[in-house]
């Protein structure tokens, strides 16, 4: 039972209500931090790791919680989720976060975040809150990295470059394929045009199952 | 309709206690290690500047804060750390913002040797364009290199600019607005490192803010 909940939560939030390709949530992080793969992956986990506790906490609290009131205890659970997690990367991963900068504290005002806190958490129990909260995050987390992934790639010739602010160690210029790359993709525009790829395409697997379906 | 009201009120302070709770926890257990982390940066980020002048002690413990107006280059407060060996001073650096930068100030290193050589330029913030500007980067090109071992007299002061201008330095392809700002303030620095070299290793450390 939950094995199937759980599965059927995972293929919503990375495919079929994708938070970011579907519900366009969120466009202002995702925009901004994915010029490299390591910064996507980690204002993805980030973002897994806040979405997931404040679903599950909203979910906890929900029978205690009157409606007049439900907006600002999201809020203040979502802040001190934020907050936590801004001190525990400035704590452990401190060169992310110098990377990763305001966008780390803006995860609060990620709107996918209080959108699953009122259109799911508020209404479900605390298991498959989880279970979305897990999903949602992932498939924020997967397009964040599949976006940084290409754009560093287009955009400096790179794979994977820059992956000690993640684990440590000495600075890492990854996989150097060509020595610099096409500017654009690194700069705001690009981000835009991927985001704008990474939806058509997806539209164009849907539509394409969808016609295998009909015949 | 009143129970409803102090309900609400209640559960908003319950659970306002219970997030202030997890937070003010989640500081007390990471406060350490980010002070620890931002001393480690801060000095991981002031030696590349200096070269290979040695040094005793910490460089980030001989800060020496001017706040404006001063005749460093910024109308910000600069940053003076004074590197010593065996007692006598070896080289300062100098935190200074540079204006004019093509999207706001550019945050800069320089490292003087007490023979008024430049022992290295760091960048330490800036917001100019990827791929254009921010070659002031030493990760992104050898840009900020050329100033190491140059002096005042080398070039002379007049020189002290970049090609396009009649002066003895590159600009980088397809920026030059971003390179004037940092000559410029490094030129600044020079000038003033001249002129006050001796008190500058005079003055007292200034206290770390509470």
């Amino acid at each position: 039972m939950t094995s199937g909940q759980f599965v059927e939560r995972m293929q919503t939030g990375l495919w079929r209500e994708n938070p970011g390709l579907v519900q366009l949530l969120g466009l202002c992080p995702l925009l901004a931090v994915t010029s490299t793969f390591v910064n996507g992956l980690g204002l993805g986990i980030a973002t897994l790791v806040v979405l997931t506790c404040s679903n599950v906490l909203v979910s906890a609290t929900r029978r205690w919680i009157l409606a007049e009131i439900r907006v600002p205890i999201y809020v203040l659970i979502i802040a001190s989720l934020v907050t936590c997690t801004e001190l525990i990367f400035k704590a452990w991963f401190p060169a992310l976060d110098r990377s990763l900068g305001i966008f780390i504290p803006l995860i609060v005002t990620n709107c996918a975040i209080v959108a699953r806190a009122e259109v799911f958490a508020s209404r479900n129990d605390v298991v498959s809150s989880l279970f979305d909260g897990l999903g949602m995050g992932a498939g924020f987390a997967l397009l964040l990295m599949v976006i940084g992934f290409f754009r560093e790639l287009v955009g400096r010739g790179s794979i994977f470059s820059e992956f000690d602010k993640l684990f440590g160690g000495d600075p890492l210029a990854g996989l150097v394929l060509v020595d610099g790359g096409w500017l654009l993709a690194v700069l705001p525009p690009g981000a835009f045009f991927s985001l704008a790829l990474a939806v058509a395409l997806k539209n164009y697997f849907d539509n394409r199952r969808e016609a295998a379906h009909k015949t | 309709m009143i129970s409803r009201v102090a309900k609400g009120g209640v559960t908003l302070a319950v659970i306002a206690a219970i997030c202030t709770t997890l937070v003010a926890a989640t500081y007390r257990l990471t406060t350490e290690r980010i002070a620890a982390n931002e001393r480690a940066w801060l000095e991981e980020s002031l030696t590349p500047a200096l070269g290979d002048i040695d040094y005793e002690g910490s460089i980030s413990e001989s800060r020496l804060v001017l706040e404006p107006p001063h005749e460093l280059p910024g109308d910000d407060a600069a940053i003076i750390y004074r590197a010593y060996s065996g007692g006598a001073p070896v080289a300062a650096l100098f935190a200074v913002t540079a204006r004019g930068g093509y999207t706001g100030p550019i945050r800069i290193l320089v490292g003087v040797d007490m023979a008024r050589t430049v022992t290295g330029v760091r960048i330490l913030e800036h917001r100019e364009t990827p791929g254009l500007g921010d070659g002031i980067e030493p990760s992104r090109s050898d840009w900020v290199h050329q100033f190491d071992g140059r002096s005042l007299g080398d070039p002379p002061a007049a020189a002290w600019q970049l090609r396009v201008d009649g002066g003895q330095f590159d600009q980088l392809t397809g920026a030059s607005v971003t390179p004037r700002a940092v000559v410029k303030a490094i030129r600044e620095t020079l000038l003033y490192f001249d002129a006050h070299q001796a008190e500058i290793f005079d003055m007292p450390a200034t206290a770390e803010p509470q």
